[in-house]
């Protein structure tokens, strides 16, 4: 039952992406032609709660439920593998009008064609994992 | 309650997406949503080709217990929460959708020209699906994180890195969107 929390996020991050249309294809085609201001309102709004919530809680005001101050996980430094990474990520994000969230919202809203993206993505996922030594990061 | 039949505007949405962030971090977890890609294929036996899969996935199936309800959402937000409100897409793009060949942009989630039985059984969409799901599973991989990951949880917490994968994000999708798929459609 620890689990539960999880799934009713869940639940809550699937509904909040399909009414929001984030998970919508036009919506990430608009948003890459820079003809309408939705997504941008959307991410930025985010991210201002996101750094007020960080800013807040790393005064240790907020403790996790584990009792633990609440801190973030750090991303290693470096900056070939988050250009390069991120730009084939952009690839696809915009071909597919789907970011892995949304490729599994989508897929509950009835779009089953997405199991083929999704099985995709885990062939690129196994790829990298193959071939991460061979690459510049 | 029309308030909520009808899409929610930004001003909303962004926040709430935001307190998805917070919740999952208030657990003592992360928000990003392709770690799952991980766990399954290490679940799927990709230890024995790669170390990079060599991790207990038992200390991530919370991972994808949030992918199942994310499931469950996308289900219950287009069949109860919904009502038959068209995209509110600028006229602009409609009529660019419209001439690249797209028939009636924003009436649903993602077009049948990429993703109906038609379009796959024709090829094109199935070649489509397939490369854009490929691009996407090795980036993230690459990048170390997808859109929740960098764009949100990694800018929320003023990481230069997520800037910098963001920025990457940005090159792949301009490209994309302006330059390639002109060429396919």
């Amino acid at each position: 039952m620890k689990h539960l929390k999880f799934l009713l996020v869940g639940i809550f991050f699937g509904i909040v992406l399909v009414k929001s249309e984030a998970v919508s294809w036009y919506r990430i085609y608009e948003m890459f032609r820079f003809q309408s201001f939705h997504m941008y309102g959307i991410i930025g709004t985010a991210v201002l709660l996101g750094i007020l919530f960080f800013f807040i809680s790393k005064k240790g005001t907020i403790k996790n439920t584990q009792n633990e101050t609440i801190n973030f996980t750090s991303k290693d430094k470096g900056f070939i593998r988050y250009i390069v990474g991120g730009s084939i990520f952009g690839l696809g994000w915009a071909l597919i009008g789907a970011c892995p969230g949304p490729m599994y919202i989508l897929l509950g809203t009835g779009v089953f064609s997405m199991l083929i993206a999704i099985a995709s993505a885990l062939v690129g996922t196994f790829l990298y994992g193959v071939l991460k030594n061979k690459l510049p990061h | 309650m029309n308030f909520i039949l009808n899409p929610w505007p930004w001003y909303v949405s962004g926040p709430l997406i935001a307190l998805v962030m917070a919740l999952l971090v208030y657990f003592g977890k992360t928000f990003g949503m392709s770690s799952n890609l991980k766990t399954m294929c290490t679940m799927l036996g990709a230890n024995k080709f790669s170390d990079f899969f060599k991790v207990d996935w038992k200390e991530q199936s919370w991972n994808l217990v949030v992918v199942i309800g994310a499931i469950i959402g996308g289900y219950i937000a287009v069949n109860f929460l919904s009502n038959d409100a068209v995209t509110n897409l600028n006229p602009k793009t409609i009529s660019e959708l419209a001439a690249l060949g797209f028939n009636n942009p924003g009436t649903t989630l993602v077009p049948n020209e990429l993703y109906d039985y038609e379009s796959i059984m024709s090829g094109k969409g199935l070649l489509i699906l397939i490369m854009g799901g490929l691009l996407v599973g090795f980036g993230t991989r690459y990048a170390d994180g997808c859109t929740s990951g960098h764009a949100i949880t990694g800018l929320s917490s003023l990481q230069k890195p997520s800037l910098i994968a963001v920025i990457g994000f940005f090159i792949g999708g301009l490209v994309m969107t302006n330059l390639i798929l002109p060429l396919i459609f």
